[in-house]
C-alpha cells in the first residue's frame, strides 16, 4: 500500500479507538493490537511492547504517547499526526457535549443528588487505582521511602506537584547509578 | 488572558504526568485549585464524568476544564496544551528510541517517578475523601447528618463491587441511584 494512503485508514482507525475505550491509556492497548498489528499487520508485536514500555517511561498521557508513536512508526510525521488527532477528536466533542449539559442541567436537584452518592464511588474508583499501581510498583526500601516522602510533602506540608517528581526523580537516579556502581565492584 | 493560562497549565499537565490514568490527578488538582476553575466536588463529580465517557482522562479533563473556564476556543487551548509534550517528545524519542529504552538515566529516573506518583496520589485521594465525607469541614456535626451515613455506605459497596472487578460505569451509575434515591429520602 502507498504510504500516503494509509494516512485515512491511521486516522479513522484512531478515531474508533479514541470513540470506544473507556478509562484511557491501558484499556486501548487491546484495541491497537488488534487494529494494528493483527488486522493491518502495520506493526509487530513486539514493536508494540516496545511502543507501550516507552509510552509508559514518557510524560503525558498514555494513550497519546502511544497514538503518536504508532503512527510516526507506520507514516512518519502525518502517521503521528493523524493518529493523534484520531484519539483525541471522539473525547473532545463528547466532552464539549457533555459539559454544556452539566452546565444546564447543574441547578437540577436531582443531578445534584446523583452526584452525591457519585462522589462517594468515585472516591473508591481512585483506592483500587492506587492499589493497583501499588502492586506493580517495584518494592525495595527507597521505593517505601519515595511513598511515604511524597505523600508527606504533598498531602502534610502542602508542596506543590512539580518540584516532589523533580526531587523523587533525582532520588531515584542516584540511587539506580550508587546500586550499579556498587555491583561493578 | 485566559485562553493563555488554560493553555500553559494544562501544557505543564501533559509534560510532567508519568503514567495512565489517575497519574496525572495531583497536578490536575493542583492547577485548577489554585486557579479556582474547578473547586474540589466539581473536580471529583468530573472524574466521574471522565470514566463514564470514553477517550483518554487527560483529553476529556482538559476539554472539560477548558469549556468551563472559556467556552470552545478554552478547551481548543486546554486540549493542544496536553497534547503537545507528549506528541513533540514522543517523536523525539522515536528516532532514537532503542538508546532511550535502554538509557539508565531513563530507567532511573522512573525508579523514583513510579513511588512518589503513588504518593501523590495517595494525598490526593485523601482531600478527596475529606471533601466526600466532610464537605462542611472537619467538624464532628457530620455524624449527625444522614448523608454522612450514605456517603460511607456507598464508598464500602464500591469499593468492594470495583476490587470484585466490576465494571467503573456500573459502579458510578449505582452510586448514583443511591444518590438519588437517598436524596429525595432524607
Amino acid at each position: 500500500m502507498k504510504q500516503t494512503k494509509k494516512l485515512p485508514a491511521l486516522f479513522l482507525t484512531f478515531l474508533r479507538i479514541g470513540a470506544f475505550t473507556f478509562g484511557g491509556g491501558y484499556a486501548m492497548i487491546p484495541l491497537i493490537q488488534r487494529e494494528i498489528t493483527e488486522k493491518r499487520k502495520w506493526l509487530l508485536e513486539e514493536d508494540l511492547l516496545d511502543i507501550i514500555a516507552i509510552a509508559e517511561s514518557t510524560p503525558g498521557p498514555i494513550a497519546i504517547n502511544t497514538a503518536t508513536f504508532v503512527g510516526y512508526r507506520v507514516c512518519g510525521f502525518a502517521g503521528a499526526l493523524c493518529a493523534t488527532l484520531g484519539v483525541v477528536l471522539p473525547s473532545f466533542l463528547i466532552l464539549l457535549a457533555v459539559s454544556a449539559l452539566l452546565r444546564t442541567f447543574a441547578e437540577v436537584r436531582a443531578i445534584s443528588y446523583a452526584f452525591r452518592g457519585i462522589r462517594a464511588g468515585v472516591l473508591a474508583l481512585i483506592v483500587r487505582a492506587l492499589w493497583s499501581m501499588y502492586k506493580q510498583c517495584p518494592k525495595n526500601p527507597a521505593a517505601y521511602f519515595l511513598m511515604g516522602a511524597s505523600f508527606l510533602c504533598a498531602g502534610v506540608f502542602s508542596f506543590s506537584v512539580l518540584p516532589v517528581l523533580i526531587g523523587c526523580a533525582l532520588f531515584g537516579l542516584i540511587c539506580t547509578l550508587v546500586r550499579e556502581r556498587r555491583e561493578k565492584r | 488572558m485566559i485562553f493563555l493560562s488554560l493553555f500553559l497549565a494544562f501544557l505543564k499537565v501533559g509534560a510532567f504526568t508519568f503514567g495512565g490514568g489517575y497519574a496525572m490527578l495531583p497536578l490536575i488538582r493542583e492547577e485548577v485549585l489554585t486557579r479556582g476553575w474547578l473547586s474540589e466536588e466539581q473536580l471529583i463529580d468530573f472524574i466521574a464524568v471522565s470514566e463514564s465517557t470514553p477517550g483518554p482522562f487527560a483529553v476529556n479533563v482538559a476539554t472539560y476544564v477548558g469549556s468551563e473556564v472559556g467556552g470552545v476556543f478554552g478547551a481548543l487551548c486546554a486540549t493542544l496544551g496536553v497534547i503537545l509534550p507528549s506528541f513533540v517528545i514522543i517523536l523525539i524519542v522515536a528516532k532514537c528510541y532503542l538508546r532511550f529504552r535502554q538509557s539508565r538515566v531513563v530507567s532511573g529516573c522512573m525508579a523514583g517517578l513510579r513511588p512518589a506518583v503513588i504518593g501523590l496520589i495517595a494525598s490526593a485521594a485523601l482531600s478527596v475523601a475529606a471533601a466526600v465525607f466532610f464537605p462542611a469541614g472537619l467538624t464532628l456535626s457530620v455524624l449527625t447528618d444522614g448523608f454522612f451515613y450514605v456517603s460511607l455506605g456507598v464508598f464500602l459497596l464500591s469499593l468492594f463491587l470495583v476490587f470484585k472487578k466490576v465494571h467503573p460505569i456500573l459502579v458510578i451509575c449505582l452510586s448514583a441511584a443511591v444518590g438519588l434515591l437517598t436524596g429525595y429520602l432524607l
